[in-house]
């Protein structure tokens, strides 16, 4: 097989990754599994990443650093969602994100 | 790379069964050093092999709404990553397979743990169990950064993250002598995250056992023995990290390497037993407030030998 | 260019592909919170498998490694807040099914006809000798600029997450005029202060 249609097929991996996260993020009620839903996404942003690195630039270190920018994203994004839903919970008893709808600006 | 790895010098097969071999007598080891310490030498060595045995042949006891899946996923884990954390750690001088970040691995390893502990206390939808698994995750959020602190630490020493390049770098000084807090604190979260001594609340006899409550038959045996292994493999890093490996005059290098890490179970285990649980709810402030600041400090103190050269 | 992964390495890569994607359908699939939660976990962990296969040795295991600390605090989350956590009373939380399948196969579909259209780059690049080395050699070198963004946001993180989680202030715990000796915390800590 050739190195393009390898890279082909992990893409299109990374590519069903992001579609199921989006699926999620969008159509689930509860703020935890809606995180779950955006952690996928990131998933799949690893998986294109590190692919990017195997087989379009090894020679670089960039495509690393975006995985690893794309790992501290998901750990700023699972800290800052569990401190909103500790937040909002404590504020409502509630950990529906349709019961925050008010919140929007 | 300049050194072969295990499985290229024995091939795959026999190498991952050496290894696997290597780990249960590591876990035998323990379990009798364990039983000696506590009870007197009297039928230690057959001991551990009797009721292993016994628990092989043991029926199963179930609970009500079990989630089954998970719950053997988690027992089954345990032993597994146990003998995966073993992938990494130097045998006659060559580790299983070689990577460009060996202790990271072995860092992953006890880490999935949690997950893996986690799931033991969940599966049996039992409360004790559940709390068990409660309070692994509490201690471990109060070890895990001294432990990647202490790990790290041996690695910046000798400039690499391969654990054979740290058993290089000790040629002339055990790295034990510049890292004493390192070494202390890695044997200490090996006892952690084996939940084990002073660290065993999530198994503790307040909450009935904890984790393991509800635990019987092979699924007691795989998570005991995975504890047991846990720790065995962790002395044997333990001493290829911080005691030199290898290095030791007269003796072949592998019998050193053995007698070092029969050393620390055995002090692990002397220890351990003559101290009491730790209260889990108080595990976190004293790893926080004072390992962290305490293992840094110990790596600006390397970080500073490195650059004058004293490793080199 | 023929690819330099085995035929075994790209089956492999296959196979964990297919299954990370499998769990990720499995998160919103299964009733149980603990089950969705580690079918997550299984998806990462098929991810962090290809990277080892695509030779990122240490973005791998850090993958492995951190996902599982997250997984496993985000499972403590799932049991404290959601109504079902066990999955035996099965219901379904969704709203706006539909448009979401939508958007997200729509997705799907634009970046799969991407992939297979866009003619990509084929030559033959220089590997380094380790992959770990050249990363620590980028952070601490070319892209360091990067990584104190990186650790600047996670500092800023921990405040923010602290001062959202919490509700006790210093009031609560040292009295009205800050004046107690020492602090009145549900919890009392390990250190005697």
């Amino acid at each position: 097989m050739t190195a393009e249609v390898v890279l082909q097929i992990v893409l299109t991996i990374a590519a069903g990754l992001i579609g199921v996260g989006l699926y999620g993020a969008l159509s689930q009620q509860t703020i935890v599994m809606v995180m779950m839903g955006l952690e996928l996404v990131l998933n799949g942003v690893l998986l294109a990443g590190g692919a990017a690195w195997y087989f379009l630039a090894p020679e670089l270190p960039d495509a690393q650093m975006l995985v690893v920018v794309a790992l501290v994203v998901m750990a700023v994004e699972m800290a800052m969602g569990f401190a909103v839903t500790v937040a909002f919970y404590r504020a409502r008893q509630l950990d529906m994100i349709d019961m925050a709808s008010d919140l929007r600006g | 790379m300049p050194e072969q790895t295990l499985a290229e010098a024995w091939g795959l097969v026999p190498a991952v069964l050496g290894i696997v071999a290597v780990g249960l007598v590591l876990g035998v080891v323990v379990a009798v050093v364990d039983r000696i310490v506590v009870f007197g030498a009297s039928g230690a060595a057959v001991e551990p092999i009797r009721s292993s045995a016994r628990l092989l042949v043991e029926q199963r006891r179930t609970t009500l709404a079990p989630d089954r899946l998970l719950w053997r996923t988690g027992c089954v884990a345990v032993p597994t990553l146990a003998l995966l954390s073993l992938a990494v750690v130097p045998v006659a001088g060559r580790t299983l397979w070689s990577t460009g970040a060996d202790l990271v691995w072995f860092n992953a390893m006890e880490a999935l743990l949690w997950a893996a502990v986690w799931l033991v206390g969940w599966g049996p939808n039992a409360v004790h169990a559940l709390t068990g698994g409660y309070r692994f995750l509490g201690q471990g959020l109060a070890y895990e950064l001294p432990l990647m602190f202490a790990l790290i630490t041996a690695g910046l020493a000798a400039g690499s993250l391969r654990t054979t390049d740290v058993l290089a770098a000790q040629e002339r000084l055990w790295f034990v002598v510049t890292m004493p807090v390192a070494f202390v604190v890695f044997v200490a979260s090996a006892a952690a995250f084996a939940f084990w001594g002073p660290f065993a609340a999530p198994a503790a006899a307040d909450i009935a056992g904890g984790v393991t409550s509800e635990l019987s038959g092979v699924d007691r045996l795989l998570v005991e023995a995975g504890r047991t292994v846990f720790l065995g493999a962790s002395a044997a890093m333990a001493a290829a990290l911080f005691l030199g490996g290898e290095s030791g005059p007269w003796l072949p290098g592998p019998l050193w390497h053995l007698l070092k890490t029969l050393a620390v179970v055995a002090a692990l285990v002397w220890v351990g037993r003559r101290m009491p649980v730790l209260r889990p709810d108080r595990t976190v402030e004293v790893g926080w407030m004072v390992l962290v600041p305490l293992t840094l400090l110990q790596a600006l103190v390397v970080a500073v030998l490195v650059l004058n050269g004293f490793y080199a | 260019m023929l690819s330099d992964l085995s035929g075994w390495a790209i089956a492999v890569v296959a196979v964990l592909g297919a299954l990370s994607v499998a769990a990720g359908v499995a998160v919103f699939v299964v009733d149980s919170m603990a089950r969705a939660t580690f079918a997550l976990l299984a998806s990462f962990l098929a991810v962090a498998g290809v990277l080892l296969v695509l030779d990122l040795v240490y973005l791998a295991v850090v993958t492995a490694l951190m996902m599982t600390m997250e997984m496993a605090i985000m499972a403590v989350f799932m049991i404290m807040f959601m109504m079902n956590p066990a999955g035996l009373m099965p219901m379904t939380m969704v709203h706006n099914a539909k448009g979401s399948a939508v958007v997200g196969a729509g997705a799907f579909v634009v970046l799969t006809v991407g992939i297979w259209t866009i003619d990509w780059p084929t030559r033959n690049p220089e590997r380094p000798a380790d992959s770990t080395r050249q990363l620590g050699e980028a952070i601490m070198g070319s892209h360091m600029l990067v990584m104190l963004v990186i650790g600047i946001a996670l500092f800023a993180t921990i405040l923010a997450g602290t001062v959202l989680a919490t509700a006790r202030g210093r009031y609560d715990r040292f009295g009205a005029g800050l004046t107690a000796k020492r602090p009145d915390d549900p919890v009392p800590g390990g250190l005697r202060r």
